[in-house]
């Protein structure tokens, strides 16, 4: 079985956000990039833990984005990819980005391929979805758990206020999140390892941008905490029932 | 031309997420001089003809062998059918555990430009723009949608609803036949509980409880106030609650009315799941807590301490014994 691990590059989860150019772009001054969460920790790793259980033979990593991206994909290599590709364009539109990954699976005949969730700076949980389309494959969003067994797959995925079990053929497209794979890091000896995997650079497909940033904004201020002293309760109650009209 | 509304729902019953997406498609259609039209997947028990009171007009129901269980492919291609047929320009889904699965299978099929994580209807007096979360709740992103055909998934909790007088018409519509390749074997859901995502007002807890064993204040605020239990990150790793009780940025995003954090510090990653409630409430024995500089209303105490008082309150204004 070849899985195909979608990587996407994001700002540190404390990086602070901020905006420049007139509020048009995100502000990378100081930034501390990381793969983002739910590519690394539930994607990538339980990619590794199948390839570790015998049930996977490889791992490609794909990622779209500049030569800055590499250092995330060297990182994702370290930690147990085999060969990656970087599709050399950069672009904020999920369509465009889903065609590029879509065009790179189509060439190397994946059984699984496997997106995070959603990345955490522009939040869309777009691209396994569209993959999913652009390659006519089922597609199980929001997927905890993940067992291969032949040709078959079952996979645990959140519903509303629980989960749900399902089974389905490969191949397939899966977001991945909590609950996949434990968190690791990488070791020296992957690390020295990453250093001399293949890494191929491939220029993008043509395809079609289908939205564009205007503008950010950052949400206003809140007016500051209302302390209540801990000995009078009820005027906390008081305050969300009449001031708050929360309760 | 129409606005068309993805009407989610779950054992025949429509969820709470999709009248506000129900709401929100009528306000487009009557902002861009449209019609709102609705699609529902499967047998349903509520009465659709009464969904026509948060605006609707006309719904089309798209039933029969195939269409008994959730199939992202399933639903996407009978979704296209219908918009196809009632010249949809808009489609609104709730960006919901569903949304989230159909919303891009339709865009990419229809090439129809997807913003998620919608938060306001559409500003259309210079193209099509709407905003949405970014930077899991830390800011807003305006993205134009530059194709004839758009997608809008709302969030949840984003957009409140309205009921008017109005029934809607309902039609069955006849998709092609339609075969799930995804089998679903078996359901586990905590059933009479509020699911986290859909609640009003949810109570969480973290490390400041200090064990499993203390979570019975937790519960028993949730459930005087009809609210969902949620948890920190260390309390679902620790095992103390299950993972999917847990909120944050690597947890589940929620935009309750509500949000009473007992013993959390707030830590950056927690705040990224909930900074979108509209109200924040935070007891922590720790004054210097980040979590009280994002907050509405704070109490400086033990939560031992706080919790029966409060709980004792809630009930006083309630009027249970």
């Amino acid at each position: 079985m070849k899985i195909l691990v979608c990587i996407s590059k994001t700002p540190d989860t404390t990086a602070k956000i901020a905006f420049t150019d007139n509020n048009t772009k995100f502000d990378t001054n100081g930034v501390q990039w990381i793969i983002n969460p739910y590519d690394e920790w539930y994607a990538l790793v339980r990619a590794i833990e199948l390839k570790e259980a015998d049930a996977a033979t490889s791992i490609h990593l794909v990622t779209v984005g500049g030569a800055d991206a590499e250092p995330i994909i060297r990182k994702a290599l370290a930690l147990g990819g085999d060969e990656a590709i970087r599709v050399n364009a950069d672009s904020h539109d999920s369509f465009f980005i889903a065609s590029q990954i879509a065009a790179i699976a189509k060439d190397g005949n994946y059984d699984l391929v496997l997106a995070g969730k959603e990345t955490i700076d522009y939040n869309g949980s777009s691209i396994g979805g569209m993959v999913a389309e652009l390659l006519d494959l089922p597609f199980i969003s929001l997927a905890t758990k993940l067992d291969v067994a032949g040709a078959q797959a079952t996979i645990v995925r959140e519903i509303e206020g629980g989960e749900e079990t399902c089974e389905a053929a490969l191949p397939l497209v899966i977001s991945c999140q909590k609950g996949m794979a434990e968190a690791r890091i990488p070791n020296m000896r992957g690390i020295m390892a990453a250093r001399t995997k293949p890494l191929k650079v491939v220029e993008p497909v043509a395809a079609e941008s289908l939205t564009s940033v205007a503008g950010f904004a950052l949400p206003p201020a809140k007016a500051g905490v209302k302390l209540v002293d801990p000995e009078n309760v009820d005027e906390l109650v008081r305050l969300l029932h009449e001031e708050a009209k929360a309760i | 031309m129409s606005v068309l509304i993805f009407i989610d729902q779950v054992d025949g019953h429509v969820k709470k997420a999709s009248l506000e997406a129900l709401t929100f498609g009528a306000d487009v259609a009557a902002q861009t001089g449209t019609t709102a039209e609705a699609v529902i997947i499967g047998t349903v028990n509520d009465d659709l003809v009464d969904l026509g009171k948060y605006g609707v007009k006309k719904i089309h129901q798209v039933s029969g062998n195939g269409f008994n269980q959730f199939d992202s492919q399933v639903y996407v291609n009978a979704i296209a059918q219908v918009a196809t047929a009632t010249g949809a320009t808009v489609l609104v889904f709730s960006n919901n555990v569903n949304g989230k699965a159909l919303a891009p299978r339709l865009s990419a099929k229809l090439k129809a430009g997807l913003v998620s994580g919608a938060v306001a209807l559409p500003e259309t007096s210079n193209g099509f723009i709407v905003k949405k979360n970014v930077f899991s709740g830390k800011a807003f992103a305006n993205i134009a949608v530059n194709t004839a055909v758009k997608i809008i998934a709302l969030s949840p909790n984003a957009y409140k609803t309205t009921a008017i007088d109005g029934k809607a018409e309902v039609v069955s519509f006849q998709a092609e036949a339609a075969t799930p390749k995804v089998k679903i074997v078996s359901v586990n859901k905590a059933s009479g509980e509020v699911p986290l995502t859909e609640a009003e007002i949810v109570v969480s807890a973290g490390r400041g409880l200090k064990g499993p064993e203390n979570w019975g204040v937790v519960e028993e605020l949730a459930k005087l106030l009809h609210a969902a239990t949620a948890c920190s990150r260390p309390v679902a790793d620790a095992h103390w609650r299950p993972h999917n009780e847990h909120v944050g940025q690597t947890g589940i995003a929620i935009a309750p009315n509500l949000y009473i954090a007992i013993g959390i510090s707030g830590a950056i990653q927690h705040l990224a799941g909930v900074n979108r409630s509209k109200v924040i409430v935070v007891i922590n024995k720790d004054p210097e807590a980040p979590f009280f500089k994002a907050a509405d209303y704070g109490i400086v105490g033990d939560a031992f301490e706080v919790m029966p008082k409060f709980i004792a309150a809630v009930k006083k204004l309630k009027g249970v014994a």
